[in-house]
């Protein structure tokens, strides 16, 4: 057992555990946070996809021994607080386009969603269909069309 | 001579009244039906439906219905679990309370398909009431209920739509009464809006104010009339899901995120192969001692392990070293299962005609397909000496306190079983092996617990769509078709649910009364919608060793790709267009309506490029029509696409769907219904299945279970909402699926020349695309590379 301390949501937390203790059960066991969800925890259904430093990340296959005191993690419980709004625009869209039916890996599916659409900013370009069939979130409802359209709606607004 | 305008010229304030029949306006709407309702003695209002006694379809009798092949055409699924709801819907309560909400907690289970949206705005709809002041949640277990709290066949609106309207309409009736005392002007002054009944003469109340004292201190019987279709506000216009926010920003709760003090996380070290039974635990002592670890028992489906985080359970799994006893399906592989299958398939009954006569004579193989939902099986159990109290999402959840309590050796009535949110279903939450599981491992640690099953798990040892066959074999001379037959083959699906029951329960008096209860089931679910000569359909089924269940739209999706593609072979040896020969046969109007929509909105029949087509299919279920078009890309530069850890083969490019659903409650629920069994509808053609080889399945990750993901997704999706015919809603959350799996069949065989007979088109690749993980430890171990 050991003291990790990282920045949750903008909050630093400390968490006493075992350094191989996996930062998805690090947040939803141990400090309650239940946006990210358990799809596989094989680093496979992206249901968990937070952002590590402002990049997505499988919080299911790092343990929390690799996270250190300046480590910024955003869950989709802090999303909107990086915009300084009630939503962030990718999740204006997701409603917009009423994108979720059971709802469960959504929280994934926009958090990878900002991270592409920053990424695709970043390197001066819209986000393009090509893009879009490389987001390997699983949606077992089948909400991938209109996932699509939200992402280009919402990545037009940020 | 419509209601709307009878009722709009009697309205004291235009369009805000829905008229209320002869007690409050003195005189009596002919055009439509009265409604009692209860009014219940409670401190708030509660205002329920009394008991209905009559279909508005009518029921046959018994000595009426024909012969089994068109028993679905005259009595259906969702007539038999409709009626089996009937007698308790009166049980089912609408509350209005002094905030100004009104509240609803539903007998169902919401997992995905819209039905919370779509009761509230029905609630919103007859109260008159905005939709954000309607809070529906999940009932608990109600065995009052008896049959009428079972979420399946896609029935919960076609059931609860009147009962619900009723209830509402009652409490808006009460309301008014209330007001008129309240405000001491007649309730004949009286309209109401928005949550607000006005005046005529000038005062108006809000529902909040009156909410007390429309209440009752016995339970009084009111008559009602619903509003008229025709001035409906709310329903058949589409709206967003009501839990939409919850779900974008993280807050919606699902079984997972439920907090029950000390239910710490447990996961289940499962046998080798499908079933296995456990020996003899080597290790016990040490794995106790683990790091976070508080528990290991052993429970009849494997070795149950309690610790502080998930990923300690994972560990001490891992660590476990079991000796397993015979599971149920050892030995059993795809091409065992095949030929067990081809064994047991019944005979043809009708003769092939001589001489000029042709015949196409068919079988297609269906592979076993899984149908976990992105949330695994879960449940939160609180096993005490004297009582239990259960979290999950249930679609029976009567059975599940029934079972659970019998297993625990408890009263059923100390047995609380609360339903909570689904993330998806797909039928796996039919069955309740985690609650199961949860509560018998809670009651052994003597500790509450919170059960989840490993992606592994889910995969290897949770439910599946059974393996199946279907022959097909049609007779023609010239133009005519004579006879069309289907004999569906399939691996027993497990009904142990009750499903049966409640069926039973209201149609065991019918000729086939006596019949398996999947045969039973196959019968009411299944029709051949076309003109096609004599008919005829039936199903055998083999071998109970696998864990099988209802996947979304159960037998529909086989049976209907077969038909579909066997008519395309029709019209090829006929010599005629597809859908030409489809509006020549098809048997009613409002299929036709829907393939005619499809065909204009996709352009049928348009120019494509080699190695590209368009494929049309039709379905009926759920008192509902759907067709479907789409367009796939078998081209070698399409196939040959490479994506890490991903199957690509055949893009299907485009796809329209037009669905008439009766009374289309909430047209953008319903496109999203849709959308998803047209994704459903993909990976059941082309790449969505489980390979079973000695004696268990293969897959065991969404990286070799090729469920659709983005790179198989269309670019192009329409689905086009039929406006209202029937004014019955209709069952939609397994209607895409079987016509889409169909039309993309009907399509690769037209782009590819070929007539594909096993599905998935790539379940027989040779190249399985991934190495399976092993069995024994029975899940893998957690990644460490997500940074890398």
């Amino acid at each position: 057992m050991s003291l990790h301390t990282f920045v949750l949501n903008g909050t630093r937390v400390s968490v006493d555990c075992a350094d191989d203790v996996r930062v998805l059960w690090v947040l939803r066991d141990l400090l309650g946070v239940h946006g990210p969800k358990y799809g596989c925890g094989l680093g496979v259904c992206q249901a968990c996809t937070s952002h590590l430093n402002g990049r997505a990340f499988n919080p299911c296959s790092v343990p929390i021994g690799r996270l250190g005191a300046t480590d910024r993690v955003t869950t989709i419980e802090g999303l909107a607080d990086t915009v300084s709004a009630p939503l962030h625009p990718m999740q204006q869209a997701w409603i917009d386009h009423d994108v979720a039916q059971c709802g469960y890996c959504q929280p994934g599916q926009i958090m990878a969603a900002v991270a592409l659409a920053e990424q695709a900013r970043r390197e001066g370009r819209a986000v393009s269909d090509a893009d879009l069939d490389q987001l390997r979130n699983v949606c077992r409802c089948g909400t991938y069309v209109r996932i699509r359209a939200a992402v280009k709606d919402g990545a037009g607004r940020m | 001579m419509s209601d709307t305008g009878t009722t709009r010229d009697r309205t004291p304030l235009d369009g805000r009244d829905h008229g209320d029949g002869d007690d409050v306006r003195g005189r009596v709407d002919l055009g439509r039906r009265r409604f009692l309702g209860l009014v219940v003695a409670a401190p708030t209002l509660v205002a329920a439906s009394w008991p209905v006694t009559q279909l508005t379809t009518g029921v046959p009798s018994a000595d009426a219905l024909p012969s089994p092949p068109e028993l679905a055409e005259i009595i259906d699924l969702t007539d038999g679990l409709t009626l089996a709801a009937l007698p308790t819907s009166g049980l089912i309560a609408v509350q209005v309370d002094p905030d100004g909400t009104a509240s609803f907690a539903l007998p169902r289970a919401e997992v995905g398909q819209g039905i919370t949206t779509a009761v509230a705005m029905t609630i919103a709809e007859e109260l008159d009431l905005p939709l954000d002041r309607v809070h529906v949640t999940l009932a608990d277990a109600r065995p009052e209920l008896l049959w009428n709290q079972m979420t399946g066949g896609s029935n919960t609106m076609h059931s609860m739509f009147t009962p619900v309207r009723v209830a509402a309409a009652t409490a808006r009736r009460r309301l008014l009464d209330a007001a008129a005392t309240s405000l001491g002007v007649p309730v004949a002054s009286l309209s109401t809006a928005q949550g607000v009944i006005h005046s005529t003469r000038g005062p108006s109340v809000t529902y909040g104010e009156v909410a007390v004292a429309a209440a009752s201190s016995t339970t009084v019987v009111v008559g009602v009339q619903l509003k008229s279709p025709g001035r409906f506000q709310v329903v058949t216009t589409p709206q967003g899901r009501v839990d939409a926010m919850d779900i974008v920003t993280g807050r919606k709760r699902f079984g997972m995120d439920v907090e029950v003090p000390d239910a710490w996380p447990t996961m289940v070290c499962r046998p080798p192969t499908i079933n296995g039974t456990v020996r003899a635990v080597g290790n016990l002592a040490a794995v106790r001692a683990m790091p976070g670890v508080t528990d290991v028992v052993t429970i009849p489906t494997g070795v149950a392990v309690r610790a502080q985080t998930f990923g300690q359970c994972i560990d001490a799994v891992r660590a476990l070293q079991v000796s397993w006893g015979a599971g149920t399906a050892d030995g059993a592989s795809d091409a065992s299962m095949r030929a067990k299958l081809v064994a047991a398939e019944l005979p043809m009954a009708i003769p092939t005609w001589p001489l000029l006569t042709r015949t196409i004579d068919k079988r297609f193989t269906f592979a076993f397909a899984s149908n976990s939902p992105l949330e695994t099986n879960n449940a939160i159990a609180d096993v005490r000496p004297d009582r239990a109290e259960i979290w999950s999402s249930m679609k029976a959840p009567i059975i599940v306190k029934q079972r659970i309590a019998e297993a625990l050796g408890l009263p059923w009535e100390q047995v609380t079983c609360h339903v909570v949110e689904g993330g998806g279903s797909f039928g796996r939450h039919l069955f309740h092996d985690a609650a199961l599981e949860a509560a018998l491992a809670s009651q052994k640690m003597g500790k509450p617990v919170k059960l989840m099953w490993h992606r592994t798990d889910d995969f290897r040892q949770g439910r599946m769509h059974p393996m199946s066959t279907t022959r097909v074999r049609t007779s023609w001379i010239g133009s005519e078709v004579l006879s069309f037959e289907v004999r569906h083959t399939s691996v027993a699906t497990d009904y142990s649910h009750g499903l049966g029951e409640a069926l039973t329960s209201v149609i065991a008096s019918t000729p086939i009364g006596g019949t398996a209860f999947s045969q039973f089931f196959f019968l009411l679910s299944q029709s051949i919608p076309y003109d096609v000569g004599v008919t005829g359909l039936l199903l055998n089924e083999v071998d109970r060793g696998f864990n099988t269940g209802s996947m979304r739209n159960v037998y529909s999706p086989d049976v209907t790709t077969a038909r579909e593609l066997v008519v395309d072979e029709l019209a090829r040896q006929m010599r005629k267009d597809p859908l030409a020969l489809r509006r020549e046969i098809v048997q009613d109007p409002a299929s036709r309506a829907v393939l005619d929509r499809v065909a204009a909105a996709g352009q049928w029949g348009r120019p494509m490029e080699p190695g590209t087509a368009q494929g049309i299919a039709i379905h009926n279920e759920y008192k509902s029509r759907v067709a479907v078009l789409a367009e796939i890309d078998c081209r070698p530069a399409t196939v040959a696409r490479r994506v890490r850890d991903g199957f690509t083969g055949p893009r299907v490019t485009k796809v329209v769907c037009a669905v008439d659903a009766g009374l289309p409650i909430n047209p953008k629920g319903i496109e999203a219904q849709m959308q998803g069994g047209i994704m459903d509808g993909i990976g059941l053609a082309l790449t969505f299945s489980v390979h079973i080889r000695d004696g268990h399945s293969l897959e065991s990750s969404w990286d070799n279970t090729f469920y659709t993901r983005q790179w198989n997704a269309p670019a192009s999706c329409e689905v086009i909402v039929m406006p209202t015919t029937t004014g019955v809603p209709g069952g939609i959350g397994e209607l895409g699926v079987a016509p889409s799996m169909a039309a993309v069949a009907c399509a690769y065989a037209r782009a590819t020349g070929t007539l594909p007979t096993t599905f998935p088109i790539n379940h027989d690749r040779t190249d399985l695309g991934f190495v399976p993980l092993p069995t024994t430890p029975s899940i893998p171990q957690s990644p460490t590379d997500g940074l890398d």
